[in-house]
Order: structure tokens, then C-alpha cells, then sequence
């Protein structure tokens, strides 16, 4: 994509997500979560965009790029670094942890050659360990974009990373 | 110096001390000494521990072994059969325990799985959760329609009240009493909110009445904010949880198409809307003003208290915040009555719980019981045991923040007041059982690691205890801790504990302070010995004694 394609996106992103979500202050989140959701990411001059659209001193709204900033860098699902096209998330809590979890870590890393929070050069993959998902019951557990793996061994490894071929 | 190996616990009740646990750890320590165990071993005492028929009682730690009664005669026996060689002595043990009575009175369904009594997920798994019919046809908003045609605010708090429902999040506070404390704040704009951001490591409770039960949800929301006049609900749920925010999505426009949500609800002057909030992966939402900061747009850093929800919550107005779960039984107990509530689970803990069972045993998964069962019962029964060549070593109960509970506290009925009593907490009633193969420091470790990345960094005992304690339990586990960061680990807890915000800071102490009351010796090998018991612990190069 071209930089001005992505700023054209970002633009017709930003404005639809607010059309959906309103201009609240209680729409942020939503409406940063749309914009990771389309990019992978937030783009830095997402924010700009947001903020040029929702700030509005006739009707008392007032929000700095720095909120937007704060927002982005607490909650876990946004991300305001490029991410890889697949991301894989491994749950890294006591649940999995005890049934196996960190054979499958070393696996990952080692098939990947990547550490946590890391992204493979040619941007395929982002390894990032995550807190619980709730799917204990069929852990280890790891998460491919938006496909779940349970019941892993280091063994299967290999063949998810497969699918994405 | 030698290393401890193991440590001897002896009851010293009132009852114990009469049967003679004096006499027994006198003659404990004069065994020991003559097999030259007395710089290897232990010797401390507990009391309430729950046995009552087979006091005194001597539990032989790592392994976690229960004998009782014990006689002064058996000592020397017991030294030279289980500490000398090694042995444990099956004529000794003692007896498991009698089945709690909630057990016997459950009904037992056709199939293979042992009886439950499904209040909350009554009907999770067996209607559409897509189809608001069928939803209808099990008496689905039967009661909401009950309370408005027969029912004042007052008396549905009073059916709440009486039913004795606590809080299923984790804190067990009266729900009936904090509908109260919302029914008469001041204010004539008013919040529900439903609290499913569920993230306690172990837990998914909630993620399956969301996505099973919807309705369920929707129907609890409009009792309680007819009780509490409130005419606005939230449900926050968790961002990982997608396929229940969708659930809950249709069940709302479907309970708005066929009048259950929107203005005058069965042809009353009650008007109730329920917005929904998907969450963007934070831990600390789940902590309520965290919640209420991020439902308003900004980071989940929780509030100071006071002022409480209940009184200045969303957009500084009276909040009824309720976990999933809790709201869950509001509907049965409206159309059951309290009493029929109340015949379930133990007079101060009544109703069931959900439980989600997982680790070293062969059924993983979710069960709904009665409050005051036993762990013992949890995994014999539900769990269907422990898994081959696996035996308990402790469970932890209720998610990270949660206790760590040895295999000897296995028959604590499992409620608030008898955990309470036992110092250990139920919490979000996650059940995570671990076998011998499960190294302490190794899993507080884990344990610690997700505090220290959860913590919202809001204030500094939490932010940076969580960070340090990590630290501390890290070297330990690879071997190059020393004797005194267990007194700085004390240190640092109670300080968390005392300062912290939250419960997020005060409670990521617990693992630790369990940890070095029910596992010191194994802490202590890692640290004296540089040898971690189970073989899990990574031991750098440096750490090797020489």
C-alpha cells in the first residue's frame, strides 16, 4: 500500500468508525479499536485523524492526540507498533503453563526465531504472549489471528503454522 | 548447614492436645534425633484443620501425606517407616473423608457425568442461544414479568435480600444489600452494569452463560434496574470475548423487538436499554471503577474508594455493578422464591457455583455444584480423579489472585465462610489442580509474571512490588536466591497489601504468601541446596555449588 492510500484509508476508516460509534468521549475505545482492527495497527497519523475529527469546542469536546496515545499504549489489543499479517498469541498464565505451556513457547520461538513482541522481518509473523483467553480447559492454548489451537504439543507446531502458508 | 527436606505438621486443637499431640511432637523430635533427622526435618504445629474423627493428626510434608488418629505408640514407627526409608505407611493414613451432604441430595441425570444442580447454567447448552423463543418457552422472562405486575422495588430487594445471594465475582458481598445501597443513593439517573470482563487466569464461567445464556443476562439487567431505578444498563465484556459480545448482540435486538427492552415494558411505565462495551484487553477492567473508568473512554486505572460506585460510579451517578455469574441466579430466584434458593448450598454460603476445573486430572471443564463442597469431592468425582501416575500436590483456587491450597486443606468445604475461617479465598471459582511435577517457585512465578503485566501501573506499591517480587522469585528459581530475599518477599507483600489501590496489588501477594506458608522447605531447597525438588526449576551455570 502507498502512503497516501493508507492516509486515504485512514480517513475513510476513521470517519466511518465514528459514524458507528458517535463522537462521545465513551466511543474512543471502540473507535481506536476498529482503526487497530483495519490496520493491524494504529498508524501514527491515525490519531491525528481522529482528533481532528471528534474535537469540536462548539459542542465542548475537547480530546489531545496524547489521549488518544494513553489509550492506545494501556489496552492490550491495541497495538501502535506494525504487526506481522498473521499474529500468534500464546497464552502464557499458570493454567497452560501446568499442563505444558512452556514446551510450546520454546517451540514457537524456536520455529520462529523470534522473541516476545517481536515480528519476523518480511512481516509474516508477530509472536506476543497473551493473558488468559478462558479456554483452559483445552490448554495449552494459542491463538492464530483469530483461530484457537487447543490441546498443542511442540509437535503439532509445524503443521499450524502451515495453514498460513 | 544441612538442608530441610521435610517438615511434620501435628494438629494441636483443643481435641488434639486432649488425645495426646503434645506427647506426639515431644516423641517426634526424640525419633528424629535418633535417626540423625534432626537438622533435616521439621516439626510444627496447625490447628483447625477440619478432621474431626481422626485427631491427632500428623501431615508429612513435601508430600502432603495425612495420618490420624496417631498414637504416641506410632511415632517411632512413622519416623523410621516414612522419614528413614522412605515409606508411607497405608495403615495410617488417614480415612478419606464422608461426602459432604450436598452431594447426596443432587439428582442425577441420564449420562455418564455425575449429578449436578444447574441453576446458573440451566440452560446453557440445551436452547439456541440465538433464538429468543426458545429462551421464552424455559420460562424465560417469566420472572421480569412476575416482578412488574406483583412487585414493588422494595420487595424484589427484599427476595434478593432474603435469598442470602452473594457476589459471584470473587468478593462474596451481599448482592441483596448492595441493590440497597443503589436503590436509596440519591439521584434520578442511575446505572446497571454488568460486569463480564472476564480475564482471572482459569475462569470461563461467565464466557459460557454469554454465549449459552444470553437472554438470562438481558432478563437479571431489567430486574435489577426496575429494583434499583435505574433505566440504563452496560454490559462490558471482555475484547477476546467475540463470540459472545455477537451473542449478546442479536439477544438485545431481540428482546427490544419483542418489547423486553425499550419503553413501557409489559405494558408498565418501566423503560430499560442495555448498551454493550467490548473491552481492549486489560485485566484490571474487571476491578469495577477500573471498569467504569474504561466504559467512560479512558485508561482502566482503577479509582481511590471512596466514594464507592454505589454511589458516584458511571458518570459520577449511583452504579450497580454485578458479575455475571450473580445476575445469573436473579432469575431463578425471583421465580423459585428465596427459600427454594436457600435450600441449596450451606446456610451462610446458599446457591451454587460454577466451577472450572483444569490441570493434572482427567475431566477439564465446568461444573455447577453446591456452595461447600470439597475439593476432594471436585476432582474424585468431577474430575474424575487425578490423572495416571499423578497425585494432588495443591490446587489453586479462584484465578491468579487466589490461594494456593495444599493437599491437606482438601476437605475445607468449599463456601465463603468456611474458605474465609481457613484463610484461603474462593475467589472467581477457577480450580486449577496441580500434581507433583508442579514446582512452587516455578508456578508463583508464573503466577507473578502475569500480575507484573497486568498492573496498571496507577500507583507505586503495586507497579513496582509486582515487578520486584518477580525478580526475587525468579533468581530463587534459578538457583541463585538467597535466604534473605524470603524475608524482603514478606516485606515487600505486606506493604502491597496495605498500600496498593486495588484489589489487583493487594491480592497479587497471596501466591507468595502461601507459597512460604505451605512450601518453605521447597522454597528453601532452591536457596540452600541449589536444587529445585521437582526438576522443574532452570538452574543457570553460575548457581552450581561448588
Amino acid at each position: 500500500m502507498s502512503e497516501l492510500a493508507i492516509k486515504q484509508d485512514v480517513t475513510a476508516i476513521v470517519q466511518a468508525a465514528i459514524e458507528k460509534h458517535g463522537r462521545n468521549r465513551e466511543a474512543l475505545i471502540p473507535i481506536l479499536s476498529e482503526i487497530n482492527h483495519a490496520f493491524g495497527h494504529i498508524p501514527g497519523n491515525a490519531f491525528r485523524e481522529v482528533q481532528k475529527q471528534i474535537h469540536n469546542p462548539g459542542e465542548q469536546t475537547y480530546i489531545a492526540e496524547s489521549q488518544l496515545y494513553a489509550l492506545a499504549s494501556f489496552y492490550d489489543m491495541l497495538s501502535t507498533k506494525p504487526r506481522g499479517r498473521h499474529v500468534i498469541k500464546f497464552c502464557e498464565n499458570a493454567p497452560c503453563h501446568v499442563v505444558g505451556g512452556k514446551a510450546i513457547w520454546n517451540a514457537l520461538q524456536e520455529r520462529l526465531n523470534l522473541a516476545n513482541g517481536e515480528t519476523t522481518p518480511d512481516f509474516k509473523w508477530t509472536l506476543v504472549t497473551t493473558s488468559c483467553l478462558g479456554l483452559c480447559s483445552v490448554g495449552p492454548v494459542l491463538l492464530v489471528d483469530d483461530d484457537i489451537y487447543g490441546n498443542v504439543t511442540p509437535e503439532q507446531i509445524p503443521d499450524i503454522l502451515k495453514n498460513y502458508e | 548447614m544441612k538442608t530441610k527436606r521435610a517438615m511434620i505438621v501435628v494438629s494441636n486443637d483443643v481435641e488434639s492436645i486432649r488425645l495426646g499431640s503434645n506427647e506426639i511432637v515431644q516423641h517426634l523430635h526424640e525419633s528424629l534425633a535418633a535417626y540423625g533427622l534432626q537438622e533435616e526435618v521439621d516439626v510444627s504445629t496447625i490447628s483447625d484443620i477440619n478432621y474431626s474423627n481422626v485427631l491427632p493428626l500428623v501431615i508429612v510434608y513435601p508430600e502432603a501425606v495425612v495420618y490420624g488418629p496417631v498414637k504416641v505408640a506410632d511415632v517411632r514407627y512413622l519416623v523410621e517407616e516414612h522419614l528413614y526409608k522412605g515409606r508411607i505407611i497405608p495403615d495410617l493414613l488417614a480415612p478419606p473423608k464422608q461426602l459432604t451432604g450436598q452431594i447426596g441430595s443432587l439428582r442425577s441425570h441420564k449420562g455418564y457425568n455425575p449429578a449436578e444442580q444447574r441453576i446458573i447454567l440451566e440452560h446453557a447448552g440445551r436452547i439456541d442461544p440465538e433464538n429468543i423463543e426458545e429462551f421464552i418457552a424455559n420460562h424465560g422472562y417469566e420472572a421480569l414479568g412476575k416482578i412488574l405486575s406483583e412487585n414493588t422495588p422494595e420487595q424484589t430487594i427484599e427476595i434478593i435480600e432474603k435469598s442470602g445471594l452473594q457476589g459471584r465475582g470473587g468478593a462474596g458481598f451481599p448482592t441483596g444489600r448492595k441493590w440497597r445501597f443503589v436503590h436509596s443513593a440519591k439521584g434520578s439517573q442511575k446505572y446497571v452494569i454488568c460486569n463480564a470482563d472476564e480475564s482471572e487466569p482459569g475462569t470461563f464461567k461467565d464466557r459460557i452463560v454469554l454465549e449459552g445464556d444470553p437472554h438470562l443476562i438481558i432478563e437479571a439487567m431489567a430486574i435489577a434496574g426496575y429494583a434499583i431505578g435505574a433505566n440504563e444498563g452496560y454490559v462490558y465484556i471482555r475484547g477476546e470475548y467475540g463470540l459472545a459480545y455477537r451473542r449478546m448482540e442479536k439477544a438485545v435486538l431481540q428482546a427490544k423487538e419483542f418489547g423486553f427492552l425499550g419503553s413501557n415494558i409489559f405494558g408498565t411505565d418501566f423503560n430499560f436499554n442495555i448498551h454493550l462495551h467490548a473491552g481492549a484487553g486489560a485485566y484490571v477492567c474487571g476491578e469495577e471503577t477500573a471498569l467504569i473508568e474504561s466504559l467512560e473512554g479512558k485508561r482502566g486505572e482503577p479509582r481511590s474508594r471512596p466514594p464507592y460506585p454505589v454511589t458516584n460510579g458511571l458518570w459520577d451517578k449511583p452504579t450497580l455493578v454485578n458479575n455475571v455469574e450473580t445476575l445469573a441466579n436473579i432469575p431463578a430466584i425471583i421465580r423459585n422464591g428465596a427459600d427454594w434458593y436457600k435450600s441449596f448450598g450451606t446456610p451462610s454460603s446458599p446457591g451454587t457455583k460454577v466451577y472450572t476445573i483444569m490441570g493434572n486430572v482427567n475431566f477439564s471443564g465446568v461444573i455447577e455444584v453446591p456452595m461447600g463442597i470439597t475439593l476432594r469431592e471436585v476432582i474424585n468425582i468431577y474430575a474424575k480423579g487425578m490423572k495416571p501416575g499423578s497425585t494432588l500436590k495443591l490446587a489453586q483456587t479462584g484465578g491468579s489472585s487466589g490461594s494456593i491450597i495444599p493437599a491437606v486443606l482438601q476437605d475445607t468445604p468449599m463456601d465463603f465462610e468456611s474458605f474465609r475461617k481457613a484463610g484461603v479465598s474462593l475467589g472467581s471459582g477457577a480450580l486449577l489442580i496441580c500434581d507433583q511435577h508442579t514446582c512452587i517457585v516455578d508456578l508463583v512465578k508464573v503466577l507473578l509474571q502475569f500480575f507484573r503485566f497486568e498492573s496498571c501501573g496507577k500507583c507505586t506499591p503495586c507497579r513496582i512490588g509486582t515487578q520486584r517480587t518477580y525478580e526475587i522469585v525468579e533468581r530463587i528459581s534459578q538457583g541463585l536466591g538467597k535466604l534473605e530475599d524470603l524475608d524482603t518477599l514478606v516485606e515487600l507483600t505486606s506493604e502491597m497489601e496495605r498500600a496498593s489501590n486495588c484489589g489487583l496489588g493487594q491480592t497479587a501477594t497471596v501466591p507468595i504468601r502461601d507459597m512460604l506458608k505451605h512450601f518453605r522447605t521447597e522454597v528453601e531447597a532452591h536457596i540452600r541446596l541449589g536444587v529445585c525438588p521437582t526438576g522443574v526449576g532452570e538452574f543457570s551455570k553460575e548457581s552450581e555449588k561448588v
